[in-house]
Formats: structure tokens, C-alpha cells, sequence
């Protein structure tokens, strides 16, 4: 299945800046934010499609995104080692 | 637009609640219900998710948690044409006598 | 979610049940009258969801401290593993994954967008993980959150929040306490609570342990 995905572990995205109508799963805090991909969590029915009673086909690559909380929130307090991980669809990633 | 169900980061000092509630039989039948319905192909966990997310901000952020499932099950039998919602009001009210 | 009991201001509200509370009810029986489902198929459900419990998560942990191959798969392939101690994940549309605790790093689970949780094995969520209060400061403040319930990190230790967004259903792997060489894989399993597999506190100490 991972055939058909870009991005590889290791690899630098950006979620992109987009509020879409209906449905979809990106949280507003990571949009624009810079951050390593983790892992291939597997190919997913594409939730905007299901979310409004289509097929969710095709179906779309899913990555564990991770993104220092220093570049997510200003003003955050914790180390800098500190890191917030998110599950993106990769119709929602750049390269960067 | 400022989605009212995306929460994260939301400016709050509100400490958190560690209290569990008993579940109503009508909570635990509602949430029951929604997979029933999954299982039979009559609505799924995204649509749930996109009527839920539908709901007024101010009503998202003041009904409870199965209350927000009812609500949302109900938009979808409605949408469908499973249901409306004169029926469901004749019905309510008859179960009150 | 306190906010579940206190009702809402309706004007059809009755003393028994809220406006929501009928609502429900008359969904469930107009479905039933035109055969889209039975009250049996519903209680089913409903004694299925019942069914699981903390202490089924509990279990999988232990025999993860105990046995390694089983912490192998159980990080490799978490579906197959809790398959192999009798635990058959019903929902085929989401995965299971375990995220494992460790000296240098401590995983904590949110759903910032809903309430999604791993309801296949560990049963319903907590009322306060579904909270408004919970969803927005766990991202932003985790640290915060995680001392609110008792747990204070050191600052070498990394702090991984995973926001549960998609078709991933997250278990936290808790790390096995110190001290807990002797005991055996059901003793263990009784230490587990229902927050350490969340990542807002730590696995109990053993009262042993702790008054030594």
C-alpha cells in the first residue's frame, strides 16, 4: 500500500492553509506549520468524501506528522524537545 | 472560519473535570443505536462527525455529549428521509403521556 | 462531562428525562416501527460497548512487561496481538496503534477534533476526555494537564502529544514501575489504570514499593 504514498519517515512537510467547506480532519493549530513525517499509517478512505455520504474512494495516504510545540505555539513554556503529533492526509502536506 | 468542534489550543484556564458520570439508559442506547445503524450501511462515523460539527457553536458548546449524537443522528434520518422531524416531535410527545 | 446531567431549558422538558434524553427515545422507537432495527440488535450493542473495559488494556500492558516477543508484535502489529489474547477488534475502519512509554519519552493521547479513543479495547472513553477543557489544553499545555492529574515530568523528558485526528486508535504502553521485578503478570495488570494507557499519569505504585 505504501506504493502510492510521496512521503517517506523522515521526510519535511507542510500542512497546508486551507479551510475547505464540509468536512475534513486537519486541526486549525498545525495549518502552515512545518513538521517530519513519522510514519505511513496506511491508505484511508478519504474521510470529506465519507463525511458527506460518498465513497471516500480514493482512497488517501495517512502520515503521522510530528511538529516541535515550540513552532506550533508561541509562547510555548516547555522544553524544546517537546513535540505535538498529528495525523494528516496527504492531500493536506507539501513538501518543504 | 473558526470550526467549533476544533478545539486544540483553545484559549481556556477551565481546570479539568476528573469526574465520570453514570451513563442514562438513553445514553448508552443512543450511542448503541449509531452502530447499529453503521453496521447497516444507514449513516457513518464521518457523517456523524460533519452533522456534529453542523450544529450551531453555541448549542455544540452547551449540550452534552450524547446529546450532541442525538442531535446529529436526528439531521441524518432527516437528510436521508429515514425520519422527519414532525414524526419525531408526534412521537416525542406520545411518549410523554 | 458534568454538562450530560444538568439538562438543557426546554420547555417540553419533564422532571425525568431531558429534551434530548425523549428525543433519543422517539428516534429509537419510530426506527424499530419501521424495522430498521430491533430493541434486541440495539441492547446487543449496547452489552457489546459494555463489555470492554480499562481492564482489558490493563492486560495487554502486563503481558507486554512481562514477555518481550509479545511487546514486539504488540508495537509491530497491535491488531494481531491483542488477537492473540482473545480480543477480536470488531471496527475493520480503524487501526489499532501502541505508543511506548519510555525513559526518555512520554506519550499522552487527545482527540483535539471529536473524542476518538481505542473504545475496541479499553470500552468508553473518560467523561473528561471528551471535555472541551481536555481537547483544547492537551495540545497547548500538556505538561499542565499531565500535573493536574498528579503527574510531573522532568524537563529532559520529551513530551510527545499525539492527537488522534484520523483512523488511528492510540494505546499508550505505560512504563512498568520500579520495583515490580517479583510480581506476577495479574499483580501487574492490577497497577495499570485506565489513565496511564491515556498518558495523563503513571502506572499505581505498588504499596510495597511505595512505603519502602
Amino acid at each position: 500500500m505504501s506504493d502510492s504514498a510521496i512521503y517517506q519517515p523522515g521526510d519535511t512537510v507542510r500542512v497546508r492553509v486551507d479551510s475547505p467547506p464540509g468536512h475534513y480532519r486537519t486541526p486549525d493549530y498545525v495549518k502552515g506549520k512545518t513538521g517530519r513525517v513519522v510514519a505511513l499509517c496506511g491508505v484511508f478512505r478519504n474521510p470529506e468524501s465519507l463525511g458527506h455520504g460518498g465513497s471516500g474512494l480514493p482512497a488517501k495516504p495517512l502520515y503521522t506528522v510530528e511538529f516541535p510545540q515550540a513552532d506550533v505555539w508561541d509562547g510555548y513554556t516547555g522544553p524544546e524537545s517537546d513535540k505535538v503529533l498529528v495525523d494528516v492526509y496527504e492531500h493536506w502536506l507539501d513538501p518543504a | 472560519m473558526t470550526r467549533v468542534h476544533d478545539r486544540g489550543g483553545w484559549p481556556t484556564d477551565e481546570s479539568i473535570d476528573r469526574a465520570d458520570h453514570a451513563h442514562a439508559d438513553w445514553e448508552l442506547r443512543v450511542d448503541a443505536l449509531h452502530q447499529v445503524l453503521g453496521r447497516k450501511g444507514l449513516r457513518s462515523t464521518d457523517e456523524m462527525r460533519r452533522a456534529i460539527e453542523s450544529l450551531p457553536p453555541e448549542e455544540y458548546e452547551s449540550i452534552g455529549y450524547y446529546e450532541r449524537w442525538t442531535a446529529a443522528l436526528e439531521i441524518l434520518l432527516v437528510e436521508k428521509g429515514i425520519l422527519t422531524t414532525e414524526e419525531i416531535d408526534r412521537k416525542m410527545a406520545q411518549l410523554d403521556q | 462531562m458534568s454538562d450530560v446531567q444538568e439538562g438543557h431549558e426546554h420547555p417540553e422538558d419533564s422532571a425525568e428525562l431531558s429534551y434530548y434524553a425523549q428525543r433519543a427515545q422517539a428516534i429509537e422507537a419510530l426506527l424499530e416501527e419501521k424495522g430498521l432495527c430491533t430493541p434486541e440488535e440495539v441492547q446487543q450493542a449496547v452489552n457489546t460497548v459494555e463489555s470492554r473495559s480499562p481492564a482489558d488494556g490493563a492486560r495487554v500492558v502486563a503481558r507486554a512487561w512481562v514477555d518481550p516477543g509479545f511487546k514486539q508484535r504488540l508495537l509491530a502489529d497491535p491488531r494481531s496481538a491483542v488477537e492473540e489474547m482473545g480480543y477480536i477488534l470488531p471496527d475493520a475502519n480503524t487501526q489499532l496503534a501502541v505508543l511506548e512509554n519510555t525513559e526518555d519519552v512520554h506519550y499522552l493521547v487527545v482527540c483535539t477534533l471529536c473524542s476518538c479513543y481505542p473504545r475496541n479495547l479499553l470500552g468508553r472513553p473518560p467523561d473528561w476526555y471528551k471535555s472541551l477543557a481536555y481537547r483544547s489544553r492537551a495540545v497547548i499545555d500538556p505538561r499542565g494537564v499531565m500535573a493536574e492529574f498528579g503527574l510531573e515530568l522532568p524537563g529532559e523528558m520529551e513530551v510527545r502529544v499525539m492527537d488522534s485526528t484520523a483512523d488511528m486508535r492510540y494505546l499508550v504502553l505505560p512504563r512498568r514501575p520500579a520495583g515490580t521485578e517479583g510480581l506476577s503478570e495479574e499483580a501487574l495488570a492490577r497497577l495499570v489504570n485506565r489513565d496511564s494507557m491515556i498518558g495523563v499519569t503513571d502506572p499505581f505504585i505498588p504499596q510495597a514499593v511505595a512505603s519502602a
